[in-house]
């Protein structure tokens, strides 16, 4: 059975082999990235909603691509113009959009739990860019296949996630996701953004475990995912720039605790210098950019299972179930 | 509604004898084979194109390349399909452009496949010529589309179905037509 779904809120409640199709249905969106003639027709006449009370550039910029590459148009709702700011709550300025007749929403909101919120009350399927604290989904995935790509495949890896895990929706995605897979979790940084609430984070049954000292969280690593430090936010464990670059900032000596061939993956945007050294970020395990691609790939898979259908049931089809597009009277033969 | 089989179109044997003849005629008919390939389209396409391509190489060791093309994306009807459409990839070795293509295909039937086919080709890019082999022509064409190379030519009527079975797909290997009935 193909797996289906209405939403994408979150990477928690999916289990292994819905996460794989996801993967893999991304990988026909991959190969298009490399064409010279990037524009499909697949979604034409469909419009993506994208309401970001949130501000982002790269996300949205990302979306707008993907949405654009199979040939959907875009409604876009940016923060700083927004009504929000003249006191309209966040279900009206939902339904005002959702009155104009988008297909799906695309939704990023400083309120954990607010994409899930919006999704109870529209009808059209909603995907999370990024909620509060909770999850970026869209990110676990393009996260993953990235992993999947350069080692071949992502089961039973040695994770290190480093830096704000506490109030980092991308390290919660990619623990949701990898933890699935039998991959073993570090979380790394100074202990107030390393809460051992944390260690319970993940899928039931997954290994994670928390540490405060950089040497010890890159020893054996696979993987190492760089977090952007807010340096807002450095007064919380009360460092000081300097002193988190020389406890944490991930350089090529100390990477070079890691395993042989591990990868480094950040969210971006990085800050060079402070988080993760520039020989690091430009080196060869560096995946940075892998991942800028990848995102577009996953997120024209995302947005092709959601919107890619009529919104009615398909046909029952007659015949072999191993493609029933095939053997269906309605098949394009 | 019921599927009936109504009988046999091609064994294992004569569907081997057909590639091996359908091989011989585009070789024959190609006029050189230096900018000629092979464009399977997924799925039951792809093991035939590599068939005829190894045919080909029993004639004169010609090496043809073979590509492998998925249409999803291109369909016309995938907003009735689409929640049980599964994406594969494509795989074309070799750049379009100025190629002497040959798409190939197990059943030609409304056509529409093989329009989905042409613009996924075209945004990869201006090939030199595209030519359609196929091992079924049941007709019933929707689209002015028609097949340079072909198996077998059945006439068919709308309710019945071509079913194609190769041992690299399906594990058994014959053409059979069958029928709804009810």
């Amino acid at each position: 059975m193909t797996p289906r779904f209405r939403d994408l809120l979150a990477l928690e409640p999916l289990g292994a082999d819905e996460l794989t199709f996801l993967l893999d249905q991304s990988k026909p969106f991959q190969e298009i990235q490399k064409h010279p003639l990037k524009k499909l027709a697949t979604l034409r006449g469909k419009s993506v909603a994208l309401a970001f009370f949130e501000n982002s550039t790269r996300t949205r910029i990302s979306f707008t691509t993907a949405a654009a590459r199979l040939g959907a148009d875009t409604m876009n709702l940016q923060a700083e113009s927004s009504s929000l700011k003249k006191g309209e709550s966040l279900l009206d300025t939902v339904h005002t959009l959702d009155a104009m007749k988008p297909d799906c929403l695309v939704m990023r909101h400083a309120a954990s739990g607010a994409p899930d919120f919006v999704a109870r009350h529209l009808s059209i399927p909603v995907i999370n860019a990024g909620d509060g604290t909770h999850e970026h989904p869209t990110q676990g995935l393009l996260d993953a296949l990235t992993i999947r790509d350069r080692r071949g495949s992502i089961d039973n890896l040695n994770v290190t996630i480093l830096g704000d895990v506490a109030h980092s929706r991308v390290a919660r995605s990619n623990m949701h996701l990898l933890g699935k897979f039998g991959c073993r979790i570090t979380l790394c940084g100074p202990a107030m953004w390393v809460p051992k609430e944390l260690e319970k984070a993940g899928p039931p049954g997954a290994t994670i475990r928390r540490t405060t000292c950089l040497n010890e969280a890159l020893e054996g690593a696979d993987v190492v995912l760089v977090l952007r430090v807010q340096t807002e936010r450095l007064h919380e464990p009360a460092l000081s720039a300097e002193e988190y670059i020389l406890l944490y900032q991930l350089n090529a000596e100390r990477l070079r605790r890691a395993r042989p061939g591990a990868v480094v993956l950040h969210p971006g945007p990085m800050n060079r210098g402070i988080e993760i050294s520039p020989e690091v970020a430009d080196g060869p395990q560096s995946c940075v950019l892998e991942q800028v691609t990848n995102g577009i790939a996953v997120r024209m898979a995302t947005l092709f299972l959601l919107i890619g259908g009529g919104g009615e049931e398909a046909p029952q089809a007659a015949g072999p179930a191993e493609q029933p597009a095939r053997s269906s009277t309605h098949a394009a033969d | 509604m019921e599927i009936k089989e109504k009988g046999q179109l091609m064994s294992a044997a004569e569907i081997d004898r057909t590639l091996q003849r359908l091989a011989h005629e585009i070789v024959e008919k190609s006029g050189g084979t230096k900018e000629l390939a092979l464009v399977g389209i997924r799925r039951r396409g792809v093991p035939l194109a590599e068939r005829i391509a190894k045919a080909m190489r029993g004639i004169d060791g010609v090496d043809v390349p073979v590509g492998t093309l998925d249409i999803t994306l291109y369909r016309d009807d995938l907003s009735k399909i689409a929640p049980h459409a599964v994406l594969a990839s494509s795989n074309m070795p070799f750049g379009v452009d100025e190629m002497d293509l040959v798409l190939v295909d197990d059943v030609l039937y409304t056509g529409r496949t093989i329009r989905a086919a042409m613009n996924g080709l075209f945004d990869l890019g201006r090939p030199k010529r595209v030519r359609l082999c196929v091992l079924i022509d049941r007709g019933h064409r929707e689209m002015p589309i028609e097949a340079q190379f072909i198996g077998r030519s059945v006439q068919t009527s709308p309710t019945e179905i071509i079913e194609v079975r190769l041992r690299e797909v399906d594990s058994q290997e014959r053409v059979m037509i069958v029928d709804r009935v009810g």
